[in-house]
């Protein structure tokens, strides 16, 4: 039989294994087998490559990469924190689109390294325009995923300020950046085998790697969610493109099931903050102080660490309201611990989740879960308000925006429209807080003055440790 | 292999991961978002080939190789990441 036709059987089989794995990761009870099923799709697409008469010639280099590239991903996956995981998460992303970047690359090089070795007549050895069309998208698409990924990551990880940066003509420089692109993309796919081309094609290449940093420097912390899953979405139709250059049909499908899914997780993330994408990408959110809002009536009240426990010994239900906060202070072994002892004392204990809290989609969930919180405890958005109002405490974590009142009466905030969780109702909320400064977005957050609120000033860990000891006591 | 044909498994594709991931839970989205994460790093298939099939030493066989390496961190990376977060999601009760 053909090789390739064998070749390209279990391609398929490949592609069947990423599906259902993608499928089975959809619930809890089968996520982790899901997750295996695909990783036994990657073996078997990466043998079969491997079943290649020219593998013999190759083979060092083979063994060296895939050596190296193990090692290192390994001991990344081993060693990282579960409050790192947005960092990873974006580090891996802006690997696989640099990955994808270099095939569509290689694709081309190939006919240049053809043109300089050999003296003979080469005008036969060039690419087509379609595959010259491909190896453009995959060199821009691969270029953006990577410095935008690599920009995120360091925003994430603190080596650069969080904060949005914008200057004066941000938007027109960008504008210019793609449109530079766009115009080299043309000029290089309408001549692919011209000497100029491989100018026009470093001109495309340089320019979307400043388009991933210019594009992700306007966007600030809290709004990470929406950009990690759009740069996942990124690396995804990578490698779909990269699929079209090599006119391979595991890439295409594989990638595009990503390109997908990030999609997806971008439009939800949007949604959960009633804003459109453009506005996430473009209006530098968060940089420009917020005057508006006015002045706020009342002041912020304080508790004791005492009073509070005897708060939390009388409720019979309480609900927790994690934020990026938490995962800053390491705090979740703590509240676990805390939302034990409440159980023991006959209180219902839950958890409640904002789809953007956090720095990227389901954030809070890996935490709790990695705290050993069982995940039928944890409640999402929706589950949780209609009941807010038979809470007796409602617990603030390092949580802001994603509790501000604001956000569902008051038509001059910026968040006005975003759904929120209705901390406010609860009989009593305890607030959490480093200090009185505003958060992420820099706006008041009026819970923090109601009537019913308490501040519990403090890093987060320390404070609810210290509850902890005095259930002990 | 036809252009067309290659058009047409992108289209059915994109629809299929549209209606699979549609229904994620939002606590998975975590990992989900890291094991799709590794299955993009599926670029390998086209660095292997690139290092294969392009003479050694070669600029075009050195990218190959550059892409493998990276691809290649972002698969057993992103598979071995989500497993061990997905290890950590226990219902109630069990272990």
């Amino acid at each position: 039989m053909d090789t390739s036709i064998l070749i390209n059987f279990f391609y398929i089989v490949s592609a069947i294994l990423f599906i259902y794995g993608i499928k089975m990761l959809g619930s809890a009870g089968t996520a982790r087998r899901g997750n295996r099923v695909s990783s036994i799709g990657m073996l078997i697409a990466v043998i079969v490559t491997l079943i290649d008469n020219q593998v013999f010639e190759s083979w060092v280099w083979i063994v060296a990469g895939i050596g190296m590239g193990s090692l290192i991903g390994f001991v990344a996956a081993k060693k990282v924190q579960m409050t790192s995981m947005p960092e990873l998460v974006a580090l891996f992303n802006g690997f696989g689109g640099l990955a994808s970047l270099f095939v569509g690359w290689a694709e081309f090089q190939k006919v240049i390294d053809a043109k300089t070795a050999e003296f003979v007549d080469v005008s036969g050895s060039s690419i087509d325009s379609f595959t010259a069309s491909a190896v453009f998208l995959a060199v821009i698409i691969g270029g953006v995923t990577f410095t935008g990924s690599v920009y995120a990551w360091g925003k994430l990880s603190g080596k650069i300020s969080g904060q949005a940066k914008i200057f004066a003509g941000q938007k027109a420089f960008n504008m210019l950046l793609a449109l530079g692109m766009l115009v080299s993309g043309v000029l290089f796919v309408s001549a692919p085998g011209a000497d100029l081309a491989f100018i026009y094609f470093l001109v495309f290449m340089v320019l979307s790697l400043l388009l991933g940093i210019f594009g992700v420097m306007p966007i600030g912390g809290g709004d990470m969610p929406v950009v990690i899953s759009l740069l996942n979405s990124c690396s995804g139709l990578a490698a779909c493109a990269a699929g079209f250059v090599i006119q391979n049909n595991v890439l295409i499908v594989a990638g595009c099931l990503v390109g997908a899914s990030g999609l997806i997780l971008t439009i939800i993330m949007c949604k959960a903050m009633n804003r459109t994408l453009p506005n996430v990408l473009f209006s530098g959110f968060g940089a420009t102080a917020q005057k508006a809002g006015g002045k706020q009536e009342g002041e912020m009240k304080a508790i004791s660490g005492q009073d509070a426990y005897f708060v939390l010994e009388a409720a019979s239900s309480v609900v927790f309201v994690p934020g990026y906060g938490m995962a800053v202070a390491q705090a979740q072994h703590a509240v676990k611990e805390l939302g034990e002892i409440l159980e023991e004392n006959g209180t219902e204990v839950r958890y409640a989740i904002h789809p953007v809290a956090g720095r990227m989609p389901g954030h809070m969930n890996v935490l709790l879960a990695e705290a050993d919180v069982p995940y039928d405890q944890l409640s999402e958005m929706d589950d949780v308000n209609p009941i807010m109002s038979t809470v007796d405490v409602a617990i603030v974590i390092g949580a802001n925006d994603v509790v501000n009142p604001a956000a569902g009466d008051d038509p001059s905030s910026p968040i006005y429209g975003m759904p929120i969780i209705n901390v406010f109702e609860a009989k009593t909320v305890f607030a959490l807080k480093r200090g009185q400064g505003a958060g992420f977005s820099g706006l008041v957050n009026r819970l923090f003055f109601g009537e019913n609120t308490r501040m519990l000033y403090g890093d987060a860990k320390a404070t609810i440790t210290d509850l902890v000891a005095q259930f002990k006591d | 292999m036809d252009i067309i044909l290659l058009l047409f498994i992108f289209t059915l594709a994109a629809f299929l991961g549209v209606e699979l991931i549609a229904k994620v839970p939002s606590q998975l989205h975590t990992p989900l978002m890291s094991g799709s994460n590794a299955i993009s790093g599926i670029t390998i298939v086209g660095a292997l080939l690139a290092t294969m099939h392009n003479p050694q030493g070669t600029m075009a066989m050195i990218l190959g190789f550059a892409a493998l390496v990276l691809a290649t961190i972002n698969v057993v990376g992103g598979y071995l990441v989500t497993d061990r977060m997905l290890a950590m999601f226990k219902k109630k009760g069990g272990k």
